[in-house]
């Protein structure tokens, strides 16, 4: 109190805000780790913004089959990373393909999340034969193993981009559940809680002005382990030939299409895989960061 | 006071410590000069964050991974702890000097019985053999007086009660006969009457065994009734030390006379003589002024003097002080003229119609036991009986105090009264209205204005999300009393003034804000919507001594300014009588006795109130208290005693009857009540638990 001085009008809150945005982000900088998880994210995002730019050839365009990596093109060019089995240049697929999954798994994830954070602010806040629904049908899904779950779901509904979606959030939604659950009935018990329920606030605004936000830590780090596990699935709905119909380029359906060729052309398979690895990576690292962080202070 | 010949158990001298953080170097402790002596106690009293603790620590060597003892030395009998190797100090350490610590559920292992914690104490320090051990640690079991030491060497700590694990902790302190034992705040955890309990014992302890001992308190009662000696300590400096009876009766520096203003002490009232909190704000580690560190704070402040340089210690020259020392420069200038600005005195608050009526409330809780047993005997549902048979009312302007220990049911109170829960039976009026049956969101957007809390946890009472002007804002915005966005704001930063805070607070968040700046917000938020009944759960016992006295002042004033109704629910008798109008006294559950302030605290008393009165430790050496101990603990609200609640700790138990038959309220006055088997005639005769000596030089110099 001894430094602060009474003036009439405060400082606005778009500043104070900036203010902290900048002192989180210096906080963050002291964790390598996260540095590291976060530059390869942005890594890949800026390539599939750019995919147009940079990518050297059509995608799509069968040129030349079974050309190794470094083959020089005959109409100019060189297949950096050579081409498939029907002639298209991987890198240029890897490029396009990393916009599939970077509009695929965020919107997934971003659904699962909405999901179970609903079903799990309404169990843990309402408690009593809600939170009993809510656990026994998070129980059942969860029960399932995850793979044959996909494949019944593709399977059933067919397989496009929104059903993608769909089949992740069935899936993840009951997992993020039990995290926001645990969490709300921790946070339920506090005096603001109480304070609120006092002033006679509804049910909806203490769970998501005066519960969520606070949680916010958690799942913020758990958003982005999970966004690992949500780009290997959609890497392995691709492999299992569920993911986005070809001739899209698409990570999975990549590896997918070669692995027979896999022995005698490698690369064919290999960079998709690497792709793949490194973006994963990318999230555990980053998610490692802030946990960090938010251990720290 | 033993001779001075001995060597002293221990001797601190120009100790330095200092903790290294990512801000720098931040000096936790300076320039501390401490001795004890064989089987002498003396007390370490300041407030959180002066360096108490630290110094705890460094006696232990043990300053964790950032902390590290700068310079000076610490004697343990002549031999210097600071140059001893890490082995010999393993050797010292829970043999030699032990230490009890504050919560006695952190202090024992949860899946290790009591014996085996135990035992290992002989076994590791003096290799004996497993039967000796067991036989030396039920001895020492019996010693601290817990009852059945064989059952309890074979429980585990969530069998026992907290009175029962600090028990068993100083017991393991004590078992292998330490020269030093060092207490760190080892009751501030438990209830009033099972730390009554437990200061006998340690007091009883440095008796028995020759003890010496080091009491780390925050209470200056506590440590007034357990010590010889007492350094008070400020901003990591001792500013005054000395025997209790001179420093208490006669202190000399400003903080420590500021610090006997705070505390609600007899001759305090709040309309006669408030209390004088002190100004400002303890230093940040790091941001400590020029020269005297309490400069800032203090009323005999001169400037070019008292922040020229560091202030040394000075011992204080009497005719009959001895040792007694203290660390400010105008001592003797200020010496005699009393405590300076005696707060004003205020007319008391006019008491209007009745605004809350309790009749014969009650609260029961369903447990549903679904062990077999339960399901054989047919009784599957017991019942938590958490409010029986509540009977009273309170009046617009009026502070009822409601007054328990931990269990008594006052804060399911405050839940039925607010409407988080629904009540039994009985009738709940507020305004006439009945309110008991209705949960809050059935409330009418008046009822549920009108109806505010204070909570009791300052770090809990905040949404650390959002900003502190954005908590207060949403009151006024859902309660309508504001529609426009600039008004909103304009009568928030308003209550900010009114809080005496800084407007500049407004777009703080909690975390920013110490726990007495919290504290206010959350008071500004309960009076936000002008509510005609305030219900404070303990606002002030997590709080510092001068921090306490400034929000329990802040708390009066705006309940005077609006006229409100105050329902404070406290523990501590000595705030209660310096605040409350009414009081009532409840014990697990039920009502013990009613009415005003004077006549609760005057007998005839009920048992229970008279050893709560007896339990309260009081920081002046000049009253005398006469002394009951309660045995026991609390009984479980689940199985309450059939007749009176009381009876299983009662002094005064009659026999059958009190067992039996729940007693009746024994009408005295129009206020007064007392549920007691016991008939008024002989209660009338009981002696008053507190006196002031008629010689209190203390009260003299008011």
């Amino acid at each position: 109190m001894a430094n602060a001085t009474v003036t009439t009008t405060p400082e606005s809150t778009h500043w104070t805000a900036l203010k902290r945005a900048i002192r989180s982000f210096a906080l963050f900088r002291e964790s390598w780790i996260g540095m590291i998880g976060a530059a390869i994210i942005v890594f890949w995002i800026l390539v599939a913004i750019f995919a147009p730019l940079i990518s050297p050839f059509d995608p799509l365009a069968t040129l030349q089959p079974f050309a190794k990596p470094g083959t020089t093109f005959v109409k100019g060019g060189t297949f950096l990373l050579g081409t498939d089995h029907i002639g298209r240049d991987i890198l240029s697929r890897l490029i396009w393909g990393s916009r599939t999954v970077l509009i695929y798994a965020p919107l997934a994830t971003f659904t699962a999340y909405a999901v179970g954070i609903l079903m799990g602010l309404a169990a843990g806040y309402q408690r009593g034969w809600v939170d009993d629904v809510l656990s026994r049908i998070s129980d059942i899904v969860l029960s399932f193993p995850v793979l044959v779950l996909y494949i019944i779901i593709i399977a059933t509904i067919g397989a496009s981009g929104v059903n993608i979606i769909i089949a992740i959030t069935f899936a993840s939604a009951p997992g993020v559940m039990r995290i926001v659950r645990g969490l709300v009935l921790d946070l339920r018990s506090r005096d603001y809680v109480a304070a609120a329920q006092i002033r006679g606030e509804s049910a909806w605004y203490i769970m998501l002005v005066e519960i969520l936000p606070n949680a916010r830590g958690p799942l913020i780090v758990d958003a982005c382990l999970r966004m690992g596990y949500v780009i290997i699935t959609i890497g392995v709905l691709g492999f299992l030939g569920l993911g986005l119909p070809p001739p899209d380029p698409d990570w999975g359906g990549m590896i997918n299409e070669t692995r027979q060729m896999a022995m005698a052309f490698p690369h064919m398979a290999l960079f998709p895989c690497m792709a793949i690895s490194s973006l994963i990576l990318g999230f555990n690292l980053l998610a490692d960061g802030l946990r960090e962080i938010s251990l720290r202070d | 006071m033993t001779a001075r010949g001995d060597t002293p158990i221990l001797e601190i001298e120009d100790l330095n410590i200092s903790y290294y953080t990512r801000a720098g170097e931040i000096p936790a402790v300076i320039d501390f000069t401490l001795t004890v002596d064989r089987s002498e106690t003396v007390g370490l009293v300041g407030e959180s964050g002066c360096g108490k603790s630290t110094v705890a620590w460094a006696i232990m060597q043990f300053m964790g991974n950032n902390g590290a003892i700068k310079s000076g030395s610490i004697k343990f009998i002549g031999h210097e702890l600071n140059d001893l190797s890490d082995e010999a100090l393993r050797q010292l350490r829970g043999s030699e000097i032990s230490m009890i610590y504050q919560e006695p559920f952190a202090a024992l292992n949860p899946s290790l019985t009591i014996a085996s914690q135990l035992m290992e104490v002989p076994i590791t320090h003096e290799q004996v053999s497993k039967k000796e051990a067991w036989e030396r640690c039920a001895q020492m079991l019996s010693d601290v007086h817990l009852p059945d030491p064989q059952r309890i060497m074979h429980a585990y700590p969530h069998q026992l009660s907290g009175g029962q694990q600090q028990r068993v902790v100083i017991s393991m302190a004590l078992l292998s006969n330490p020269s030093l034992l060092l207490l760190d705040e080892p009751t501030t955890a438990l209830d009033v009457t099972v730390e009554a309990g437990i200061v006998k014992l340690i007091a009883d302890i440095s008796k028995k065994f020759g003890t010496s001992q080091i009491y780390i308190s925050h209470n200056l009662g506590l440590i007034s009734e357990v010590c010889e000696r007492v350094y008070v300590m400020y901003s990591g400096e001792v500013v005054e030390q000395g025997s209790i009876n001179s420093v208490f009766t006669r202190p000399k520096h400003p903080y420590t006379q500021g610090l006997f203003g705070c505390i609600p002490l007899p001759p305090t009232d709040k309309n006669a003589a408030p209390l004088r909190p002190i100004k400002g704000q303890l230093p940040l580690p790091h941001k400590r002024p020029r020269g005297c560190n309490f400069g800032p704070r203090c009323d005999h402040f001169e400037a070019g003097r008292c922040d020229a340089r560091n202030v040394t210690m000075v011992p204080v020259a009497g005719s009959d002080v001895v040792d007694h020392r203290v660390r400010c420069l105008r001592w003797n200038e200020i010496d005699g003229r009393g405590p300076p600005a005696q707060a004003k005195a205020k007319p008391p608050i006019e008491l209007g119609e009745r605004v809350l009526e309790v009749k014969h409330m009650q609260k029961y809780y369903e447990v549903h036991d679904r062990t077999i047993a339960a399901f054989i005997s047919g009784q599957s549902i017991r019942f938590v009986k958490a409010n029986e048979a509540l009977d009273f009312d309170a009046r617009r302007g009026e502070t009822v105090a409601i007054v328990g220990e931990s269990g008594c049911g006052k804060s399911t109170f405050a839940k039925v009264l607010m409407g988080l829960e629904c009540s039994s039976a009985g009738e709940l009026r507020h305004e006439g209205l009945e309110i008991g049956n209705t949960l809050v969101n059935r409330r009418s957007s008046q009822q549920q204005n009108a109806l505010q809390m204070v909570f009791q946890n300052p770090n809990d009472t905040l949404n650390p999300s959002h900003t502190v002007g954005a908590q207060i804002a949403r009151v006024i915005e859902k309660f309508g009393i504001e529609k426009d966005k600039n008004k909103i704001r304009e009568r928030v930063l308003n209550l900010l003034d009114d809080v005496k805070l800084p407007r500049d607070f407004y777009f703080c968040r909690p975390r920013q804000l110490s726990g007495g700046q919290k504290q206010r917000v959350g008071i500004a938020r309960a009076f936000a919507g002008n509510p005609s009944l305030v219900i404070a759960d303990e606002p002030v016992s997590s709080l510092d001594v001068s921090v306490a006295a400034a929000v329990t002042e802040l708390l009066m004033e705006i309940q005077r300014e609006h006229q409100t109704t105050l329902l404070f629910i406290s523990h501590d008798l000595s705030v209660v009588r310096y605040l409350a109008d009414r009081i009532v006294v409840m014990y697990l559950g039920q009502i013990m006795e009613r009415g005003t302030t004077e006549e609760i605290f005057a007998p005839p008393y009920h048992p229970y109130t008279e050893a709560l009165l007896s339990a309260v430790p009081i920081a002046d050496p000049d009253i005398e208290k006469r002394e009951i101990v309660l045995e026991g603990d609390l009984p479980s609200a689940l199985d309450p005693p059939m007749g009176c609640p009381f009876v299983t700790r009662c002094p005064r138990k009659l026999g059958e009857i009190c067992e039996q038959e729940r007693p009746l309220m024994q009408s005295l006055s129009r206020e007064h009540a007392i549920a007691c088997h016991i008939p008024i005639e002989e209660l009338q005769h009981i002696e008053p638990v507190i006196s002031v000596s008629p010689a209190s030089e203390r009260l003299r110099a008011k």
